[in-house]
């Protein structure tokens, strides 16, 4: 029985939703900072952003896991307001999602934001316009493509997420399974066509993601999109 | 108008006064406002100061056209509307037809004039402009120079001009400051500057070239004029009574007031000060020549410059002799530096 799950399909869009409203206006300030300050400790700082990007996702999924199970920390005052597990809910997962998901919100905007020479915004002071308006008038407008991107990436990685969602969230349906879960899921079963078919829906998302960007880039940008 | 060599701090200067820098110590007052005063802790943003500055490569913002460029400076408090305005201030900086063009289709010239009608938006206090003329070839250079003489005229408020070039000073300064290694060395009207250096450093900082050590060996107060030794002949100079006799001074003279003396016939003042020479090098600028003479072993070079009709019809070339005269008036001296 061939099987295309669209309640994993909901919720693994509903994550990429959520994710990207909650990282990506967190993300314009941190990578805002980091490209126009200098301070103490910012190599530290930029390695550890870069992270997931090298770290097996099973290991930050164990981490993960030991902070928000009901012994861990997080976890622990968790449960005492709300009642509830974090570990193996949606909010697990989603609190994973951004975690996981920062290099690529940050890095393309930090390219973004260094790519405005500071003269220019010197230019906006000197012209009258408040830092609000410099940043609302000219530090967005120019910094888009690099949001654009972020925005793209997180949205589409989250999609395909596997390792981390797994360890913290497990595999339970309508809260925690995702599409790539359920592509797992479907092997698991030996129904392949499930398993193909959801499979190549995210190879089209992806294809599609990388080439708008390319195509945003190449349009509006004056970088390259990493 | 600020001169000085690139790296004397002419930029960081002009960026203290919009409040891009913030210098240690120090008072910055425009009217009787004070936009920063070190000791009581008062330093306003650009924002809050009133300039209008145009940077060196321009810093228009890449993704407005012309005319959105100028309608973001506009003051809002002003009582046409910011588009309106813009538009008045392009067509001041002879820019109306060419409003919805983006920076990256101007050319330095354009970008230039965009960026002063968009310094002049926000109805400025102070006009600022950071070596404005640098990015654009000569022929486009004198143009704007022209017309920026002209808009300065039309317009009531200081401007500051930081440059290295002398001929743009020259033009359009009413006062002109020298900065070297941070420190001013002399302020003055250009002509006051240029003729009458306090030092050697000055002289050379504006470009004369005729610069030379000497004695002074005698006033005379009959003839109103001091006698300045050198290179074994005795030049006469306006009188100096500051300055005792015995004392080395440097002095120099503007190539302008080196006169060279007519081969077929003697001319008025051949008397001033004659000074000898062979041609060592003799170049045409166009309607201009310039000439080097040197005239002995240890004075130096005196570097003159001649019509071109002059030069030729004077049969000038080079390992020629010449006599010239140093005019009198011109001759100023400085302490020996």
């Amino acid at each position: 029985m061939s099987h295309f799950d669209s309640v994993a399909l909901m919720l693994s869009l509903k994550l990429g939703l959520l994710t990207a409203v909650v990282l990506i206006p967190l993300g314009i300030i941190v990578a805002r900072w980091l490209a126009w300050h200098s301070f103490r400790g910012r190599n530290v700082a930029q390695a550890l952003i870069a992270m997931p990007l090298i770290l097996p996702p099973t290991v930050l999924g164990y981490y993960l896991l030991l902070v928000l199970s009901s012994n861990g920390p997080l976890g622990g005052i968790w449960e005492t307001l709300w009642h509830e597990p974090l570990a193996f809910s949606f909010e697990g997962i989603l609190l994973a999602s951004l975690l996981f998901n920062i290099p690529f919100a940050i890095q393309p905007m930090q390219r973004s934001f260094e790519s405005i020479p500071t003269v220019i915004r010197e230019a906006a002071w000197c012209s009258g316009l408040s830092n609000w308006q410099t940043f609302l008038r000219i530090e967005l407008p120019l910094a888009w493509p690099g949001i654009l991107t972020a925005l793209v990436l997180t949205f589409a990685h989250t999609l395909g997420e596997f390792g981390v969602v797994l360890m913290v969230g497990g595999n339970i349906e309508g809260e925690t399974r995702t599409i790539s879960i359920s592509i797992y899921d479907r092997v698991q079963a030996l129904d392949d066509a499930g398993a193909g078919l959801m499979s190549l829906f995210l190879l089209c998302l992806a294809f599609a993601a990388i080439t708008l960007i390319y195509a945003l880039h190449d349009r509006y940008g004056r970088t390259r999109p990493w | 108008m600020i001169v000085g060599p690139s790296g004397s701090g002419k930029t960081t200067l002009l960026r203290s006064i919009a409040g891009l820098h913030r210098p240690r110590e120090g008072t910055i007052r425009c009217g009787d406002k004070v936009w920063q005063d070190s000791a009581a802790h008062i330093c306003l943003s650009p924002q809050a100061r009133r300039v209008g500055m145009v940077f060196q490569d321009y810093a228009l913002f890449p993704h407005l056209n012309a005319l959105e460029n100028i309608a973001l400076a506009v003051n809002d408090g002003s009582e046409t509307s910011p588009q309106e305005r813009a538009r008045a201030l392009l067509e001041m900086v002879n820019m109306d037809g060419l409003e919805v063009r983006r920076p990256t289709q101007l050319s330095g010239g354009q970008q230039q004039r965009v960026a002063l009608a968009r310094a002049l938006a926000r109805d400025p206090s102070v006009l600022l402009l950071d070596e404005p003329f640098a990015a654009v070839d000569q022929q486009t250079r004198r143009k704007l120079l022209r017309e920026l003489a002209r808009l300065r005229r039309q317009l009531d408020m200081p401007v500051i001009l930081v440059t290295h070039d002398l001929d743009e000073a020259r033009i359009l300064a009413d006062n002109l400051c020298v900065l070297h290694h941070g420190e001013t060395l002399q302020t003055g009207t250009p002509d006051e500057v240029m003729s009458r250096p306090h030092s050697s450093t000055v002289a050379r900082l504006v470009g004369l070239d005729n610069i030379f050590a000497g004695e002074i060996i005698a006033h005379d107060t009959q003839r109103n004029i001091s006698l300045l030794q050198w290179n074994g002949l005795q030049l006469e100079c306006p009188l100096r009574h500051d300055i005792a006799v015995g004392t080395q001074v440097d002095w120099v003279i503007p190539a302008e007031r080196v006169i060279l003396h007519r081969r077929d016939r003697p001319s008025r003042g051949e008397n001033e000060n004659p000074v000898s020479g062979e041609i060592e090098d003799y170049l045409v600028l166009g309607a201009n020549t310039a000439l080097t003479l040197r005239i002995g072993a240890n004075a130096g070079n005196l570097f003159l410059s001649v019509p071109s009709h002059v030069a030729r019809r004077n049969d000038l070339a080079r390992g020629g002799q010449v006599t010239v005269s140093l005019l009198a008036e011109a001759i100023h001296l400085m302490p020996s530096g």
